[in-house]
């Protein structure tokens, strides 16, 4: 609990290395979290064989839902795009570094349902997230 | 029990030794600082004792039978009526329908009265700070009949925008539907000018009473609302058990809400006749635990005065305002503390309401964040979400200065 805002939380939410638009992308998502208006959106450039050569997230909420995206982000670039969907729960939980309750948590997990949601077309993510 | 009649003097000491969930360790040396009553308010042991009570000695079904206990637990349940009718100056006890809370007395109308007297393209007058529940209700009957809804705009020091209120009164509404006290702003609308205007106009009115009864004193007959709609759980009382209060014609006329047992005089097979007030209104087992226990909660209220609560969350209210608005970064939402009840809605400047509550709650203290189901009040502030402190009878200065020391601590982490 007293994890929650660790100092690289907060140094990634006040200065994140990877907010923005990427224009021109060649796949871009965005969703929110409705409980706390929580926005996130999230532009991919893919090169032809299937690698993210960059990312960028934009959007505004909470600190854990704004350092995950950052954390998220740094994460996949130079990653192939079968390696992102690789991606779940732990693998976010594990960029934080930190354990969180069911409310928390889906703060922690909206970039990575956006990031799948860019990446699969939308039903596949929103399924993939249900455990 | 403590009682007074001079104002700012309940006695806080006493009053806390009621509430036992107040000296409440969270953690190790961490005591619960309870900031959120505007969402549902602590119960007393006078409370939690009746409907131990109930259960331990009196526990039966309500007008089914001859048995002692079953009379016994009549009583109490019809009791409770009365003594909740006399607490708003009903003038009488069939006018008090239980319900389940506030929502489901909304819904009561909407369902009933307004589907047997609205037709499509008739107005209702909503507020733009209404609660999701003065809201959604309303959205259902527009899709379903096609009624049309207009908003009293809230003003940028939020208040009702009462001329353009006068406005719409202009355009023949068939019902006024508003909150008596925001539960985000505070602000407390001048109910029984608007009801007047609204009569004037020829619209029936429905008010939403889940925050000012609570903390004002309200008088049914004095305000002349044609309906009234509250919650026990937001006063000291039980949840699962809310009030509908309606004028006896309009009760009378209207459809019943519910079918089944207790509702009824008479059932046959292909037909039934509706029950006489209240219990038209009230089918199958209701919450009569929870009746005991509003009754006691309503008792415990009328004990301290209602003046005396109002007036006593005026001073911490007045008072939280102030430090409040010395903190750097801290925006406050709704009027000046004179025109509002026990809330402080605010934002911090760079810092999420999320993380304001949760870094709060490291302390103990317990404030809401997010939207306070009013998400279309949000919006016309261009905000997502607020953090909330509401104040009640039980809370102290020193609880402030604990919310002010908590805000500069999240400040620090984040500065
Ligand atoms: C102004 C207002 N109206 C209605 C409600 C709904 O009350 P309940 O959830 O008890 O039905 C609330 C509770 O938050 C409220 O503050």
């Amino acid at each position: 609990m007293d994890d929650l805002y660790r100092e690289v939380i907060i140094e990634h939410y006040k200065n994140p290395s990877y907010r923005g638009k990427l224009d021109p992308h060649d796949i871009s998502f965005a969703d929110n979290n409705p409980l706390c208006g929580d926005h996130i959106q999230i532009d991919l450039r893919v090169s032809p064989d299937g690698v993210v050569t960059d990312a960028r997230f934009d959007g505004h909420g909470c600190a854990i839902s704004q350092a995950s995206a950052d954390l998220l982000i740094e994460s996949i670039i130079g990653k192939p795009l079968e390696e992102v969907k690789k991606l779940n729960k732990e693998s976010v939980l594990e960029l934080l570094g930190i354990e969180l309750g069911p409310v928390r948590l889906k703060c922690a997990l909206l970039s990575l349902k956006v990031l799948k949601a860019g990446v699969y077309g939308l039903q596949e993510a929103s399924d993939s997230l249900v455990e | 029990m403590f009682t007074s009649n001079d104002p700012m003097t309940l006695n806080l000491i006493e009053i806390r030794k009621d509430f036992p969930i107040l000296d409440r360790e969270l953690r190790p040396g961490v005591r619960l600082t309870y900031l959120d009553t505007t969402a549902t308010a602590q119960k007393p042991l006078a409370v939690i004792n009746a409907m131990d009570d109930f259960y331990r000695r009196s526990n039966a079904n309500i007008h089914r039978g001859v048995h002692t206990l079953a009379e016994e637990a009549t009583t109490l349940y019809e009791n409770a009526r009365e003594r909740i009718a006399k607490f708003i100056n009903a003038e009488s006890a069939r006018q008090v329908i239980y319900t389940r809370n506030t929502t489901e007395s909304i819904n009561l109308v909407a369902y009933t009265w307004a589907r047997a007297n609205l037709k499509p393209g008739d107005l209702v007058i909503l507020t733009e700070m209404e609660h999701h529940s003065n809201l959604v209700p309303w959205h259902m009957l527009q899709a379903e009949r096609g009624i049309e809804l207009d908003f009293i705009p809230v003003t940028q020091d939020g208040l009702l925008d009462l001329v353009t209120y006068g406005m719409l009164l202009e355009r023949n509404p068939k019902l006024v539907s508003f909150t008596h006290m925001s539960n985000v702003l505070g602000t407390i609308n001048p109910a029984a000018e608007m009801i007047r205007l609204a009569h004037e106009a020829g619209a029936i009115v429905l008010v939403d009473g889940a925050q000012s009864v609570p903390h004002l004193k309200v008088d049914m007959q004095a305000l002349d609302a044609d309906f009234y709609a509250f919650s026990a759980h937001k006063m000291c009382g039980p949840t699962g058990i809310g009030v509908l209060y309606g004028k006896t014609a309009l009760l009378e006329s209207m459809p019943p809400f519910l079918g089944g047992g207790d509702m009824i005089k008479e059932v046959k097979l292909r037909s039934f006749r509706a029950n006489t007030l209240p219990h038209k209104f009230e089918a199958g087992t209701p919450a009569i635990a929870e009746a005991v226990g509003f009754g006691v909660a309503v008792d415990y209220l009328t004990n301290l005065g209602m003046d005396n609560i109002a007036a006593h969350e005026h001073e911490i209210t007045e008072y939280a305002l102030e430090r409040l608005e010395e903190i750097p970064g801290v925006k406050l939402f709704g009027p000046s503390a004179d025109k509002k009840g026990g809330v402080a809605s605010f934002t911090l400047e760079g810092v999420h309401p999320h993380d304001v509550a949760q870094i709060l709650d490291r302390d103990g203290i317990a404030v809401r964040a997010g939207h306070h189901c009013a998400q279309p009040l949000h919006e016309k502030f261009g905000i997502p979400a607020t953090s909330r402190a509401s104040f009640y009878l039980y809370n102290t200065k020193e609880e402030v200065d604990l919310l002010v020391n908590g805000i500069y601590t999240v400040k620090k982490m984040f500065g």
